[in-house]
C-alpha cells in the first residue's frame, strides 16, 4: 500500500484541497513549494493510514506535524528573500488570478483611451502645434482627460451603483462645461486659475469613485489620501523615466538627421502623462499591502526638516530686522509653503496608530504647525499693510482664499495637536478634522473654477 | 531526551547533506531517514525542511529535479553536488572539534 498517494475517501481529499487553497494564499509559497508539501503531507497521510488511523486522524496529525503555516512561510520567505521583492513590482498571485488578469487588460485599454482622449481634440480644431506657445486648451482640460478613465477604472474594480457613477460623471461633465464655455481673454490670468484649479476639483470626483460609498467613513477617505500620495510618487518616478526615454528619442533621431519633434511633443508628451496617471494608479493598487509606503516615510523625513528651515527663517528675520520684500505674487509661495506643511501633518496622521500616546514626533509635528503659522501671519501682515498698492486681482484674490482655506486647517490642526499632547483629547480627533477638511480644498478650487472667470471679467 | 532547539539548528545542515551524500531522496524520506537515525531525540518539524532544503540549494550545495514517482505522483527529488560535498567534509571537520573538545573534557571529569 504504500507510495498510494491519491485517497479513495473523499472528505479526506477534500480536506487536502482546502489545506492547499489555504497555502496557496501565502505570498512567500510558490506553486511548486505547495506542490512539494502537499506531496509530504500525502506521503504521512498514507503512513498514518496504513498504520491503522481513520482519514480524519491522520489528517490532523500530518497537519499537526508540518507546523505552524505562519513560521513555514516566514522561513520559506527568508530562505527566498528575492520573492519579496518581486511583490513590489507584482503580486504573484494578482499575475495568477483571472480577475488580475482582466485588471491588467481594463486598466491598459483605459490607459489607452486617456492617451487616445488627449488627440481627440485635434479632430475639432484643437490641434498640438510644436511651434506654439504652450497650448492654454490642453491646460484647461488636461485633468478630464485621465481623470474620468481613473474614476471609471475605480467604479469598475469596486463594483459601483449606477446613480453613483451618474453623479460622478455629472461631476466631470460640469468639469468640462466650466473649463470651456467661458470667452476667455488674451493672456488672461483667469484662464490660468481655471487649469491650477480643475484638477483639484475634480480629484474629489475620483476620490468618490476610489472610497465607492465609504466616503462618510474616515478610513474609507484617509486611504484615499493615502493612494494619492502614492500615485504622486509613482507618476513623478515613471516621468522621470519618460524624460530619459524622451532624451533618447532626441538623440538618437537627431543623429541620423530626422527632427522628432512632432511626435515627441505632440504624441509622446501627451499621451504619455495622460496614460501614466492610470498605470501608475493601477500599480499603487497592486502593490497597496505589500510594503510599507513611501509618502509616510517622506513625510518623517521632511518634516524635521521644514521644521528646521521655518525656524532659522524666523530667527533670521527677527534677528536682522528685514521685513519681508512683498513682491507681486510673494502670497503665492506662502501659500505653497503651507500646503506643504498640511500635507506633511496629513501623510504624517495617514502613517499613525491613532491608538499610540503622543510622542517626540507630534512634538515635532506641533512645532512645525505653529512655525507655518508664525511665518505665514508675519506674511499676511506684510501684504496687508501694502494692499492698497495692489487692488484685488483675480490672482490676489485666489492666492488670498487659499490662504485663508490652508491657516484655517493648521490653525484648528494646532490646536487638537496641543491638546492630543497635553493628554486632553485622542489622536483620533484631529484625524478627524484632517478628513472632514479634505472637500473643502476642492469646494474651493470648484469655486475659483465656476465664479473668478465671470466675476473678474474673464481677464 | 529532546535536544535542544539551537543544537537541531546547528546540525541540520551536516545531516541533510550526509542523508543526500547517501544517495537522492525526497522530503517525506529524508524525515524519515532522521528520525531513524536519531531514533527520535532529534525532533524536526516536517515542513521546516523544506525551507532549509530550497537554501542548500541555492547555496549550490544541493541540486533538486521533479521526477514522477511510482505513484505517478510528481516529486522533488534532491542530489548533494560536489560544492555540497565539499561544505560537508568541511563542517565534518568542525563537528569532530567540537566532539573531541567536549569528549577531553567529559574524559577528565571521569578519571578525576
Amino acid at each position: 500500500m504504500h507510495g498510494m498517494t491519491t485517497f479513495a475517501d473523499q472528505p479526506l481529499e477534500n480536506q487536502i484541497a482546502e489545506w492547499r487553497t489555504y497555502l496557496r494564499r501565502r505570498k512567500a509559497l510558490h506553486g511548486s513549494d505547495v506542490e512539494e508539501l502537499e506531496g509530504h503531507l500525502r506521503d504521512q497521510l498514507a503512513a498514518l493510514v496504513d498504520a491503522g488511523l481513520s482519514g480524519d486522524e491522520a489528517f490532523l496529525i500530518a497537519v499537526k506535524r508540518m507546523g505552524s503555516l505562519d513560521v513555514l512561510s516566514r522561513e520559506f520567505a527568508r530562505a527566498h528573500s528575492e520573492r519579496l521583492w518581486k511583490q513590489l513590482v507584482m503580486a504573484p498571485e494578482l499575475e495568477a488570478t483571472q480577475s488580475g488578469r482582466d485588471e491588467v487588460v481594463i486598466v491598459l485599454i483605459l490607459a489607452v483611451a486617456a492617451a487616445v482622449a488627449v488627440k481627440a481634440p485635434t479632430l475639432f480644431g484643437h490641434p498640438i502645434n510644436t511651434n506654439d506657445n504652450f497650448p492654454l486648451f490642453y491646460g484647461r482640460n488636461a485633468s478630464l482627460f485621465a481623470f474620468p478613465p481613473l474614476a471609471i477604472y475605480f467604479m469598475w474594480k469596486r463594483g459601483s451603483s449606477v446613480v453613483k457613477g451618474v453623479w460622478v460623471a455629472l461631476a466631470f461633465a460640469s468639469g468640462a462645461v466650466l473649463a470651456n464655455v467661458f470667452p476667455f481673454a488674451e493672456m488672461s490670468d483667469t484662464e490660468v486659475l481655471t487649469m491650477m484649479h480643475l484638477p483639484i476639483a475634480l480629484w474629489l470626483a475620483v476620490g468618490v469613485a476610489y472610497v465607492q460609498g465609504r466616503w462618510f467613513d474616515d478610513n474609507g477617505r484617509m486611504n484615499f489620501v493615502r493612494f494619492s500620495g502614492e500615485l504622486a510618487i509613482y507618476y513623478l518616478l515613471i516621468a522621470l523615466g519618460g524624460f530619459v526615454v524622451i532624451l533618447f528619442t532626441f538623440m538618437m533621431f537627431r543623429a541620423i538627421g530626422t527632427n522628432p519633434d512632432w511626435f515627441v511633443l505632440g504624441w509622446l508628451l501627451p499621451c504619455g502623462a495622460a496614460g501614466a496617471v492610470l498605470i501608475g494608479s493601477w500599480l499603487v493598487e497592486a502593490k497597496q499591502s505589500v510594503i510599507e509606503n513611501m509618502a509616510p516615510v517622506l513625510t518623517k523625513l521632511f518634516t524635521p526638516l521644514f521644521t528646521l528651515l521655518l525656524l532659522a527663517f524666523l530667527v533670521t528675520m527677527a534677528w536682522t530686522g528685514s521685513p519681508i520684500n512683498v513682491k507681486r505674487e510673494v502670497l503665492i509661495g506662502f501659500d505653497l509653503l503651507l500646503a506643504v506643511v498640511v500635507g506633511l501633518v496629513l501623510y504624517a496622521a495617514s502613517a499613525r496608530d491613532a491608538q499610540a500616546p503622543p510622542g517626540f514626533f507630534d512634538g515635532l509635528q506641533l512645532l512645525l504647525v505653529v512655525s507655518a503659522l508664525v511665518v505665514d501671519g508675519v506674511a499676511l501682515w506684510a501684504i496687508a499693510a501694502r494692499t492698497s498698492e495692489f487692488g484685488f486681482s483675480a490672482n490676489r484674490v485666489a492666492a488670498l482664499g487659499e490662504n485663508i482655506v490652508l491657516l484655517v486647517n493648521l490653525t484648528w490642526s494646532a490646536w487638537l495637536y496641543a491638546r492630543f499632547l497635553r493628554h486632553r483629547s485622542s489622536f483620533v480627533a484631529l484625524e478627524r478634522w484632517q478628513m472632514a477638511y479634505l472637500p473643502v480644498f476642492s469646494v474651493w478650487a470648484a469655486l475659483v473654477v465656476a465664479v473668478f472667470p465671470p466675476l473678474f471679467g474673464y481677464r | 531526551m529532546n535536544v535542544s532547539k539551537d543544537l537541531v539548528a546547528a546540525s541540520t545542515t551536516p545531516l541533510l547533506l550526509a542523508i543526500l551524500a547517501e544517495g537522492d531522496s525526497y522530503g517525506y524520506a529524508i524525515i524519515k531517514r532522521v528520525a531513524e537515525l536519531s531514533g527520535g531525540h532529534l525532533e524536526w518539524t516536517d515542513g521546516m525542511l523544506y525551507p532549509v532544503l530550497h537554501r542548500l540549494e541555492r547555496q549550490g550545495y544541493v541540486a533538486a529535479k521533479w521526477h514522477a514517482s511510482e505513484s505517478g505522483r510528481k516529486r522533488k527529488y534532491y542530489r548533494i553536488t560536489k560544492e555540497g560535498r565539499a561544505e560537508l567534509a568541511a563542517q565534518r571537520q568542525q563537528w569532530k572539534a567540537v566532539d573531541g573538545t567536549l569528549r577531553g573534557i567529559w574524559m577528565q571529569a571521569c578519571t578525576v
